[in-house]
């Protein structure tokens, strides 16, 4: 289970990036499903991976995004990669 | 935050579950420079499209590249042209490998026993007498006979605005031949006279397709959602054009930023290497297109801007269905 830090600034920058309104990173769900309850798509993921990977240094493969379907396993994910570093 | 479960009730996040993974990745390809035809307002010939590039006729090469596109993730190729059916061998090495939709004009009929559930688009440019000023010929009575009764098999109405007040007589007679039709406006690229539209014209047409909507449900793809859209060239508060496209092939789209597009997009001439800039023709006045592929696919590729409301989001789901059901992914 990924760390509250990290699941926070995963829903901040999911927000900031992708303008979305009525939610705050303590009020973002983790469990909601980005593509099929956000409408997320390939597009707005890749805005996200790009910022993901600045901000933690690592990168993140186009054929792992669609494990990324939700706060927490995008959390978990960044935590395993932190590790493997 | 809105989201999908949210906003719909059961009924409609049913519906939605069911196209939401669909995932169709188009593309678009030239089978040939040649028809049988020659339209006044025909993007293909107008913009001198089938000059750019030869026919490539090794078959065994449109064999290979179609494994290509579908290696690359395409799972709907749609072919136009030129007219597809004059190559039926080309139209068969897509039929074999992939998800196909053959448009054409219907004067050659796709033989069924080689094709047996492909879906063909018939192409429709207003009534007998517009198919005779814009196309030289009634094409109309000849495509009827050669599909009456195709259960894969619709028409694809292009309106004109003369044909306002006139829909309705259409309709019934694609209805009497047991086909289905949907239906989309001239865009008129060679400024035929008497065939633009005014704005009091394309508010009148809006209602006359709703109402065809109504009437004959049973006969009429289409949504509401998308009559607006094609009428008023605008989704959301936003204008279409240039900038909104969603059907601009991938490697020649350097647009900054980039607008919301369909993934791996491209549009293939028939020599299987230079590739078209988008849907219609580089030389058509993006503001005023009116293609209908290309406005439903605008709206398909903004489904997190319709998470607005039910209402909104509902509209997106319609206009989904409908492109799933023109292209075989849901039944009719």
């Amino acid at each position: 289970m990924a760390d509250k830090k990290t699941l926070l600034r995963v829903a901040e920058i999911l927000i900031d990036e992708l303008k979305l309104e009525d939610v705050t990173p303590e009020t973002f769900d983790p469990e909601v499903d980005l593509i099929d309850e956000l409408g997320i798509d390939s597009m707005d993921l890749t805005t996200v991976v790009l910022v993901l990977q600045d901000e933690y240094g690592i990168t993140i493969d186009e054929d792992d995004y669609p494990k990324l379907k939700n706060v927490k396993l995008i959390a978990d994910y960044i935590e395993q990669k932190l590790k493997e570093k | 935050m809105n989201t999908v479960s949210s906003l719909l009730d059961k009924e409609w996040y049913e519906r939605y579950k069911k196209i939401s993974q669909l995932n169709i990745r188009s593309s678009i390809y030239d089978v040939t420079n040649n028809c049988n035809l020659r339209c006044k307002g025909c993007f293909f010939f107008s913009s001198d499209e089938h000059k750019k590039s030869p026919d490539e006729p090794d078959i065994k090469k449109w064999e290979a590249f179609v494994d290509k596109e579908k290696e690359r993730g395409v799972n709907l190729a749609i072919l136009i042209g030129g007219e597809p059916t004059l190559y039926l061998d080309r139209v068969e090495a897509f039929y074999k490998r992939l998800p196909t939709y053959c448009a054409t004009n219907g004067i050659i009929k796709v033989p069924r026993d080689r094709f047996p559930d492909m879906m063909v688009g018939i192409s429709l440019w207003g009534d007998e007498e517009d198919e005779k000023t814009l196309r030289g010929r009634d094409v109309f009575s000849i495509s009827r006979k050669n599909y009456e009764g195709d259960q894969y098999t619709y028409y694809l109405y292009t309106i004109t605005p003369k044909q306002i007040g006139k829909v309705e007589t259409i309709i019934k007679k694609i209805r009497d031949a047991g086909l289905k039709v949907h239906m989309q406006l001239l865009s008129n690229d060679e400024g035929v006279d008497g065939f633009s539209w005014t704005e009091n014209e394309l508010a009148a047409i809006r209602a006359e397709m709703d109402d065809m909507l109504d009437r004959y449900p049973d006969t009429v793809i289409s949504s509401k959602y998308y009559h607006e859209i094609i009428t008023t060239g605008k989704m959301l508060g936003r204008p279409f054009g240039w900038n909104e496209c969603p059907s601009v092939t991938k490697p020649l789209d350097k647009r900054n930023p980039q607008p919301k597009r369909l993934i791996e997009f491209i549009r293939w001439a028939a020599d299987l290497q230079t590739m078209h800039r988008c849907c219609t023709s580089e030389t058509r006045d993006c503001s005023t297109c009116k293609d209908g592929a290309a406005h439903m696919s605008w709206v398909m590729v903004n489904k997190r801007a319709h998470l607005r409301s039910a209402k909104d989001l509902q509209n997106w789901i319609e206009v989904y269905e409908m492109f799933a059901k023109l292209y075989k992914f849901i039944p009719w």
